[in-house]
């Protein structure tokens, strides 16, 4: 048993539900108790869809457990069939009914229904969301897939894009737009908008285009074996990723590589002068492997940032998010717990978070700014404007999306030029802020006064005042000292401090530590 | 229409749709989410899978992350392989939980439907637990499954499982029974106090010490129509039940008011001084609010239980027109003074089978439709008004002052659709 308060993935069934409402002509029959249901709701609350998941539960109680399960099962599976005559059918079990052991799939492939009926095992005490939604593409497409001569045009597939996605629907359009400028169009995309009959003809495309492995992976390496289908491995994310993606596409094709990248702006903007003041920015990343990996690169090379931690919170990326955290000289952090996650945030101390909903409240609690980059997410991050994150304007969405929480340059400067101005002293934060934010440049807080809101100073000059106090007069001597280096001012007089035994610090000490150091 | 007019024919003897099929509600689990909030110094541990942890997140929305006083332990491979050290492992997690939170006095074990199924003894695990954590700590527990509880039926199951461990009493007092926001609860005692009614206690009380006890001399009011189990607990210690319509809108609130107030001998001119001025303002409120409400129809999906007195409420004072109240389940013997109250001519239907229903729905073409969130969004699509219902759980909408909120919450979809001039892109 383990104590649970958050969960970054649902169980199972809710990524076999992922496939099936971002697929048509499919319907899926789920033996679950009542209250499962409820799942329904992130897809037509979150997601805003405007139909209901093609989902039929069996919805048993107490008084059904015994032999009338199977028969609840049974009943469910046939009415549904009547109902919404789909093209093919998934049945499987959530976690209170493979305790009861009814096997679907067995129940149902004895029914001769007159369409595929595809059963899906999905041990939903070991496995999570992700892997439910991975192997339920996986097996729709194992059934219905066969090898099929190849389009005379060069074609792709786009693979594992489904409901509840982050970003999924502006990514499949960017992709589209990306592959035809190649002279590439789209075979079938899957499971997003895709019927059954669309997944018989998989096998016509030339190559796969792998945008998600985390709900695409095990479909792509079976087309691989069975169909003779190559699939990419460069997740189109960033500016780098981006071109090394096409390129990568040339090498499968042959066909050269075209880009154009009239549209691109984050190259410029990043290079601009107003973008200095990100240099060296502390980020930590977290999410799902994919989108933790693509941002990395991106926080590196393309906005100039440190990246101080990483991890995510699906086991099956544990491996590539080790090796790129060894890469870039940081403990990698696999988990799925979030209070180790809020323990790692406060340690390191980042002066930005890029991480899923649950880091954004992290972040707020902290009072370090945050920006999402990876479901889990809210109803906000489904929005209604195209925001891709692949390809050229994925680029130019994220290099928005990063920069918009943290305290713009200028506007930090005039901050602490006019810092003993009445409007513009170090409490009162931005105006974009609500007055809450304390800014917060390289070097470290300012020696805030203990009614510091942000948590992490706090603790941190809890911390490091611990055996020294500041005076007054020293504290304000401190604040004319330029911001950029204030911190390490006052991180140095307080070792200094230390070091001579002394207590208190006053003006004295405070450039005696300066004189000191600057030898 | 008047309140001192009862319709000629009450529903009370309607025929009843009962039906089995696939039922899109909630299960009991949910009701953690207000309970935590009302009892302030208890934690509610659920024993179940992951899907009940993403339930109860995707369920309480950003409230999760004020601190929450919930959680769920999750049943991983082990503990079903062999169930000899489930009840180890749960100790060794309560203990955990204990040590982190010190200010927590009464932790509820939440039974999902993995721990039924499994018939994990969840009652002895509590009995254990509360010798090991008294007098600190108390340890009770209930169910919470979809197998067998649907939303609202998890307070009652929760509440029912606190009263066998209430202190007797043989004083002659009044119990309040039903989770009801403070606000609400405040004006409800205050009300009485007015009559002269100062014995009053509330179940569930906001903490584990406030006074509360139970004998045979007291008489409990339901605040809640979905408290069938919890009645049934406080008769076995000797309570006796007064039935009455349930507190929503002017006259709802009135007659409850009033049935209290008979039972404890309130003359007429004490009970007209009590009433009368939140009385009119309550009419007016509601007056003012169901201007768009008057004329249309309605539709209730089942969820909470609420649907047949606030049917009565909507039908009674705001004049609507009700097509179908769905409830997940009727006891007679506690909405029969609404069902009373409510003018024959709406199907009652009992359980769900959602497709079923959704035929009859949209073959009627209500003006509104009262349901749940995973049906809300796919009816608007298909030029349905909705009202979700689960907010009517959440919100303040008992007694007089919150009459014409409640009556604002069903015109509020209406009014919107009146306001917007767009027309849907899909």
């Amino acid at each position: 048993m383990k104590l649970t308060l958050w969960t970054y993935e649902g169980p199972p069934h809710v990524g076999a539900m992922r496939v099936a409402t971002a697929m048509k002509g499919l319907h899926y029959v789920l033996h679950a108790p009542q209250g499962d249901t409820y799942a329904d709701l992130l897809f037509t609350m979150i997601e805003r869809r405007n139909h209901r998941p093609p989902v039929t539960y069996t919805t048993f109680q107490a008084r059904d457990l015994g032999a009338d399960t199977a028969n609840l099962f049974k009943t469910a599976c046939q009415n549904a069939y009547d109902r919404f005559r789909p093209e093919a059918m998934i049945v499987g079990a959530s976690c209170t009914a493979e305790l009861i052991q009814d096997d679907p799939g067995g129940m149902a492939e004895t029914m001769g229904l007159p369409v595929p009926v595809i059963a899906l095992e999905l041990p939903s005490y070991q496995r999570k969301e992700n892997f439910g939604a991975d192997e339920t593409l996986f097996r729709i497409i194992r059934a219905l897939a066969r090898p099929a001569d190849r389009t005379a045009q060069i074609t792709c597939n786009l693979i594992g894009a489904t409901g509840l996605g982050f970003r999924h629907r502006d990514d499949m359009t960017e992709l589209t737009g990306l592959l035809s400028d190649m002279g590439i169009s789209v075979n079938v995309t899957a499971p997003y908008g895709a019927t059954p009959s669309d997944i018989k003809r998989l096998g016509a495309a030339h190559f796969n285009v792998l945008m998600y492995p985390e709900t695409g992976e095990a479909a792509c390496r079976w087309m691989e074996r069975e169909l003779g289908l190559p699939f990419t491995r460069t997740v189109p994310i960033g500016v780098g990723a981006t071109r090394d993606f096409l390129t990568e596409i040339s090498v499968l094709t042959g066909l050269p590589v075209r880009l154009d990248e009239s549209r691109l702006r984050l190259p410029w903007y990043s290079a601009s002068v107003d973008s200095t003041y990100l240099t060296g920015k502390r980020v930590f990343l977290f999410g799902d492997g994919t989108h933790v990996a693509a941002a990395a690169r991106i926080a590196r090379d393309e906005m100039g940032f440190e990246v101080v931690g990483l991890g995510c919170y699906n086991r099956e990326m544990a491996r590539p998010i080790r090796a790129l955290a060894m890469e870039y000289g940081v403990e990698p952090l696999i988990t799925d717990d979030y209070l180790e996650v809020e323990a790692t945030i406060e340690a390191l101390a980042p002066e930005m978070i890029l991480g899923t909903q649950m880091e954004r409240m992290i972040g707020k609690r902290l009072g370090i700014p945050c920006a999402v980059i990876s479901a889990p997410v809210h109803v906000q991050d489904f929005p209604a404007r195209y925001s891709p994150q692949m390809g050229i304007e994925g680029a130019n969405v994220i290099f928005d999306t990063w920069v918009h929480p943290l305290v713009m340059g200028l506007e930090e400067h005039l901050l602490h030029m006019f810092r003993d101005d009445f409007e513009f002293h170090d409490a009162a934060g931005a105006s974009h802020h609500g007055g809450a934010h304390v800014a917060n440049e390289a070097g470290g807080p300012a020696p805030q006064p203990a009614a510091s809101p942000r948590g992490i100073s706090a603790k941190e000059n809890a911390q490091a005042g611990a055996e020294v106090i500041w005076l007054a007069d020293a504290e304000r001597e401190l604040r004319k000292i330029p911001f950029f280096v204030r911190g390490k001012a006052r991180r140095n007089t307080e070792i200094f401090a230390t070091r001579k035994g002394l207590r208190e610090i006053g003006i004295d000490t405070l450039y005696e530590a300066k004189a000191h150091y600057a030898r | 229409m008047s309140f001192d007019t009862p319709p000629a024919a009450g529903c009370r003897d309607a025929p009843i749709l009962k039906q089995r099929g696939q039922h899109e509600v909630f299960c009991g689990l949910t009701g953690i989410i207000w309970l935590h909030r009302k009892m302030q110094d208890a934690f509610f541990l659920v024993v179940g899978s992951r899907t009940c942890a993403h339930l109860l997140q995707s369920a309480a929305g950003v409230m999760i992350f004020a601190e929450p006083r919930f959680g769920t332990v999750i049943l991983e491979e082990t503990d079903l392989a062999g169930l000899a050290d489930a009840q180890d492992e749960l100790e060794r997690e309560v203990a955990r939980l204990l040590t982190r939170r010190p200010d927590i006095r009464q932790l509820f074990l939440v039974g999902s439907c993995p721990s039924e199924v499994i018939k994990l003894d969840l009652a002895r695990a509590a009995e254990r637990l509360t010798l090991t954590h008294s007098p600190h700590v108390r340890v009770l527990n209930y169910s919470g499954s979809g197998i067998e509880t649907t939303f609202t039926q998890g307070e009652d199951a929760c509440l029912a499982s606190m009263v066998p461990t209430l202190p007797e009493t043989d004083a002659r007092q009044l119990m309040l029974v039903g989770a009801l926001p403070d606000v609400v609860e405040d004006q409800a005692l205050e009300l009485l106090a007015q009559m002269g009614i100062e014995a009053v206690c509330v179940l569930p009380t906001r903490r584990r010490d406030d006074p509360l006890s139970v004998g045979p001399n007291t008489v409990f009011a339901l605040t809640q129509p979905f408290l069938g189990d919890t009645l049934t607990a406080l008769e076995r210690r000797g309570a006796r039940h007064l039935p009455a319509p349930f507190p929503f809108g002017e006259q709802g609130t009135t007659a409850w008011l009033r049935a209290v107030a008979d039972e404890f001998g309130v003359d007429d001119a004490t009970f007209e001084r009590v009433t009368a001025a939140p009385r009119t303002r309550a009419a007016r409120a509601v007056t003012q609010a169901a201007e768009t409400l008057a004329g249309k129809s309605v539709f209730f999906f089942p969820d909470s239980q609420l649907e047949i007195p606030l049917a009565r409420f909507l039908t009674r004072e705001c004049g609507m027109t009700a097509i179908e109240v769905g409830a997940p389940f009727i006891h007679k013997s506690i909405v029969g003074p609404d069902l009373e109250l409510l003018e024959t001519g709406p199907q009652l239907a009992e359980g769900q089978d959602v497709d079923c229903q959704l035929d009859r729905c949209r073959a009627a073409r209500p003006d509104l439709t009262v349901c749940g969130l995973g049906l809300a969004n796919p009816l608007e699509a298909e030029g349905l008004a909705t009202k979700w219902a689960i907010e009517l759980v959440f919100t303040p909408v008992h007694f007089y002052e919150q009459a014409g909120d409640l009556a604002g919450l069903f015109s509020r979809p209406l009014r919107r659709r009146a306001a917007l001039r767009l027309e849907a892109a899909e």
